[in-house]
């Protein structure tokens, strides 16, 4: 069943894109069992994508200065030659938004394709994360409602005003995120509405002569310390959303703001979790879909060659010695797992056989990733997935760097004894605990000096880096409009290490 | 599928960002621009320009854990540790962050980086920094003289911008469309009946009729009527002055340090950029002189220093001839800066006088002097310090006298543009008052 080929050359045209789709999708949905969302690919200049890449991927983005500060480092670096661009953006949206540079040869196009409008687009449509925190068809209605309603505050407000906002939103960004879901699932379409109805229903009760009712007398009763807590939902770790609920000093305009950096936040933070997965799967299905193409004669020797460079290049791992080590290549890690898997599921060996009883031989490798691909985040896949077999491939070794001790000292090797906590020490790596910060509002003095409480619960002596620490909590200060004070507490003993005390700048 | 094609609409998003980010970093990018603008040659402070900005100060702060007590790293391609091997702590830190570091990118990288600013970016930084703008537009409008042109013709006027001709020609067509009967046919008439009275009364009678119609006629056509009238019209228009020298003369001699020239030639870039946003055209010329003077490029002139005595006069003297040979006062307009450490033969003095005052003075625009001193001496502007060199003392007289010729004192870079401004802006302010 040799076909013709697909394209010759590097040239392509709208046609040539078309055909390459089409014969990528056959394979992808026949053969591999892809289940996408329907694919829309744009044409951009390297210009554009170095535009989207600054906004975070992101077609369109309100508009703030560090995005132009992004740009300007990467075009820095894109000129100076150092690093040629990614070849592809993808966009996790409901149709799937593809971009391919038109610098891109046709070959590489067909990797593009490969890789985003079909490894990505079936791991966004499937993988648990994403259905859980994200809205596929929602997200561009809701930046084209963010990016409009930001501009318009700073029309209404002041460029500065808005300025001071983002900026103090962005650096708690990662405190923006809910880790554990709440009731309410991600429909991002009602969102703007919402805005909508609550600016009608403002109008609509607006009423002058209430200025001049005498208030209530206020309230004497200070509530009870654990009731008010319950009130405020205390503990909380959404510290954006703490604030955008709770901080007495904002207007409803700049919660909105704070909505729309948390909910863009929270949008991403199923790719932060999945990076090797998503990647791997990425890699793996374009591997698959090229190959296969070039066995069905639609693309060319030569073609296959210049995909085989880019690929090997693309899923290259130094070792830690090698000058270009620069932590672990998630596309790497990714693809041989999933290619490890299918090893597996084909022709398991007996330690395979004794490992993964459960997918060892089981003969349908699609079947067996389509379920991982859905199923599992970073930590949760190497925790279950990283075989015995990778480990000796790669040689991955642990090494524990103690401060109290003057030497580093090797914990575990790829040998039998070391497997297991190779395979435990290597996903903890990747636990969402592990890199960020675990810091929560814990309580606040509403009746009293409005003062706000956070802890932060460290682990392993790691405490918060002070610059960046008291630059955050300045900008706290200032959303919350009252002195913050964080708290730095040992995880295991409870022991206060170090308070930061903060007031904000202005009243 | 669908393939939407992206680059029609190019509209660079990035646009909007990178101005709010010039804006946010406008310290650090007017540091960078004045750096950078210290290595370029005078003509090329208007092109566009690669700067290279700490990311520092445009940091974009999140918690972030410290190193802690113990780290764990997994790492790939181990050749010869066993379980249980101890490793020295190796001294580059922060290698092999492993995963951790791997998500954390992005921010994590704060290193400088270089940025690329358009001419007109750098351009407007540059003056930004020196607040020249304001400066250059005043300027601009008054050298801008207006001048009146011919742009057509006009009902309404004053008499004396009357267009006979153009009126005349109006009259005339009006009286031919109106059919005014001519002098000729009048003239004409007359002889007829003339002859007519002898040989014939009544048709001499009907004659005089018709030349009564006639008569009637023209009275009612006037020869020349009040919507004939045309004027000559006349438009202001800015009237650009087109094209200026700019004359750098320094003193070379072995007593200019590099600071000294360094400082001279922040003051020349000044005036460059100065007088080509107020010119079409500006030409540089450069003449350095010790105790003789000669025209020489830029690279020279900054670059290279010479001994021997100084005379001022001879530089003077140069720029003299060069204004003879190839600028015409009449059409060019001539500007000079001096620098120098003031110290100038004794003997020279009075014929440098003589020369400034009587023949370059009346040929410029404009004649600065700018005296340059050591870094640690802090007097600058006009304020007179101790040690009066011989230079200053003949000039200062020559002050007073002009307004086209001022004199300041810098020795520290960044007094340069409050000289400059002195400099320029005194003379300014007077001609407005004038005005």
């Amino acid at each position: 069943m040799r076909g013709e080929l697909l394209f010759e050359g590097k040239d392509w045209d709208f046609e040539t894109i078309q055909r390459i789709h089409d014969a990528v999708a056959t394979i992808a949905h026949k053969e591999l069992g892809l289940d996408t969302f329907a694919n829309q690919i744009e044409v951009i200049t390297a210009e554009q994508m170095l535009d989207a890449y600054a906004s975070t991927g992101m077609p369109l983005f309100y508009k703030h200065w560090s995005f132009g500060k992004r740009f300007a480092q990467h075009e820095g670096i894109y000129r100076m030659g150092l690093q040629g661009l990614a070849y592809e953006i993808v966009i996790n949206a409901d149709p799937c938004i593809s971009y391919i540079m038109e610098e891109n040869s046709a070959t590489m196009q067909t990797l593009v394709i490969a890789h985003a409008a079909f490894g990505h687009n079936h791991f966004f449509k499937h993988n648990y994360q994403f259905r859980q925190w994200t809205d596929p068809e929602g997200i561009l209605d809701y930046l084209s409602f963010a990016k409009t309603y930001i501009a318009n505050c700073e029309e209404r407000y002041g460029h500065a005003e808005v300025e001071r906002l983002l900026d103090a939103a962005h650096a708690l960004m990662p405190q923006g995120i809910d880790r554990y879901p709440r009731k309410r699932p991600m429909n991002l379409q009602l969102e703007e509405k919402r805005e909508q109805d609550r600016k009608e229903e403002r109008e609509r009760l607006y009423d002058d002569l209430w200025r001049t009712v005498p208030g209530r007398a206020r309230g004497s009763r200070q509530l009870a310390s654990d009731k008010r807590r319950a009130l405020l939902g205390l503990p909380q770790e959404n510290i954006l959303y703490f604030l955008e609920k709770v901080a007495p000093r904002l207007k409803p305009w700049q919660r909105e703001v704070l909505r729309i950096v948390r909910l863009i936040a929270q949008y991403f933070y199923p790719q932060q979790q999945t990076k090797v997965m998503n990647e791997g799967c990425a890699t793996y299905c374009h591997y698959r879909l090229l190959g296969r193409l070039h066995e069905t004669g639609q693309i060319g020797d030569g073609s296959f060659l210049e995909f085989l460079t880019s690929h090997t290049n693309a899923t290259r791992q130094p070792f830690y010695d090698s000058p270009s080590y620069s932590g672990i290549n998630p596309y790497a890690l990714g693809f041989d797992m999933m290619r490890d898997i299918e090893r597996i599921v084909r022709e398991p060996t007996e330690e395979d056989r004794y490992w993964f009883p459960e997918i060892a031989g089981t003969g349908d490798e699609m079947e067996v990733l389509r379920h991982v691909w859905a199923n599992y985040r970073d930590d949760s896949f190497i925790a279950q997935f990283l075989s015995p077999r990778l480990i000796r491939n790669w040689r991955l070794f642990h090494v524990v760097d103690d401060r109290e001790h003057p030497h580093l000292e090797v914990a575990a090797i790829h040998n039998e004894r070391g497997y297991r906590d190779l395979r435990r020490s290597l996903a903890a790596q990747y636990e969402v605990g592990g890199y960020a910060p675990d810091i929560q509002v814990v309580d606040v003095d509403l009746a009293g000096n409005r003062k706000l409480v956070l802890h932060h619960r460290v682990r392993d002596g790691k405490m918060l880096e002070l610059a960046n620490a008291s630059m955050v909590l300045g900008h706290l200060a200032n959303l919350w409009g009252y002195e913050v004070l964080l708290q730095e507490i040992d995880a295991t003993s409870e022991q206060v290490l170090k308070e930061h005390m903060v007031r904000p700048e202005h009243g | 599928m669908h393939i939407v094609d992206r680059r029609l609409n190019p509209g660079s998003k990035s646009f909007a960002n990178r101005q709010r980010f010039l804006r946010r970093a406008k310290d650090m990018v007017e540091k960078a621009v004045r750096e950078a603008s210290k290595d370029r040659a005078i003509g090329d402070l208007e092109s566009p320009g690669e700067i290279s900005i700490p990311s520092e100060g445009t940091r974009e702060p999140t918690f972030r854990h410290t190193q802690g007590s113990r780290r764990d790293l997994v790492l790939p391609g181990n050749k010869d540790y066993v379980e249980g091997d101890l490793i020295e702590r190796p001294q580059g830190e922060g290698e092999g962050d492993g995963a951790g570091g791997q998500v954390g990118r992005g921010d994590g990288q704060e290193d400088a980086f270089r940025f690329i600013l358009t001419r007109d970016e750098f351009l407007s930084i540059f003056l930004d920094d020196l607040e020249l703008p304001d400066l250059a537009k005043r300027r601009v409008a008054q050298t801008e003289k207006e001048g009146l042109r011919r742009a057509g013709f006009t009902t309404t006027g004053t008499p004396a911008n009357l267009a006979l001709h153009r009126t005349l020609q109006t009259s005339l067509s009006r009286r031919i469309a109106l059919k005014r009967p001519k002098q000729q046919a009048v003239d004409e008439l007359e002889r007829n009946i003339e002859a007519a009275e002898l040989r014939d009364a009544a048709e001499a009678e009907r004659l005089r009729g018709e030349l009564k119609t006639l008569q009637q006629k023209r009275a009612r056509i006037s020869y020349l009527d009040p919507i004939d009238l045309r004027y000559r019209r006349f438009e202001r228009f800015p009237k650009p002055v087109t094209q200026a020298v700019m004359f750098c003369l320094m003193d070379v001699s072995g007593s200019m340090t590099e600071h000294m020239k360094d400082l001279a030639k922040r003051f020349f870039m000044l005036l460059h950029v100065f007088l080509t946003r107020r010119y079409k055209r500006v030409e540089i010329v450069f003449i350095r002189h010790t105790d003789r003077a000669g025209e020489v490029d830029e690279e020279t002139f900054f670059r290279s220093a010479e001994t021997g005595g100084t005379m001022v006069s001879s530089a003077l003297q140069e720029m003299a001839r060069i204004i003879r040979e190839r600028y015409d006062p009449g059409v060019w307009n001539i500007y000079a800066a001096q620098a120098s450490d003031g110290d100038n033969l004794s003997s020279d003095n009075p014929q440098t006088r003589e020369l400034l005052q009587n023949h370059i003075l009346p040929l410029c625009q404009y004649f600065a002097y700018v005296e340059v001193s050591g870094p640690n001496s802090d007097t600058h502007g006009y304020a007179p310090h101790h040690g009066q060199t011989s230079l200053w003392i003949t000039y200062a007289s020559l002050q007073k006298e002009s307004e086209k010729f001022q004199m300041r004192r810098v020795s520290r870079r960044e007094h340069i543009y409050s000289v400059f401004r002195q400099l320029f802006q005194r003379r300014a302010a007077k001609t407005a008052e004038a005005n």
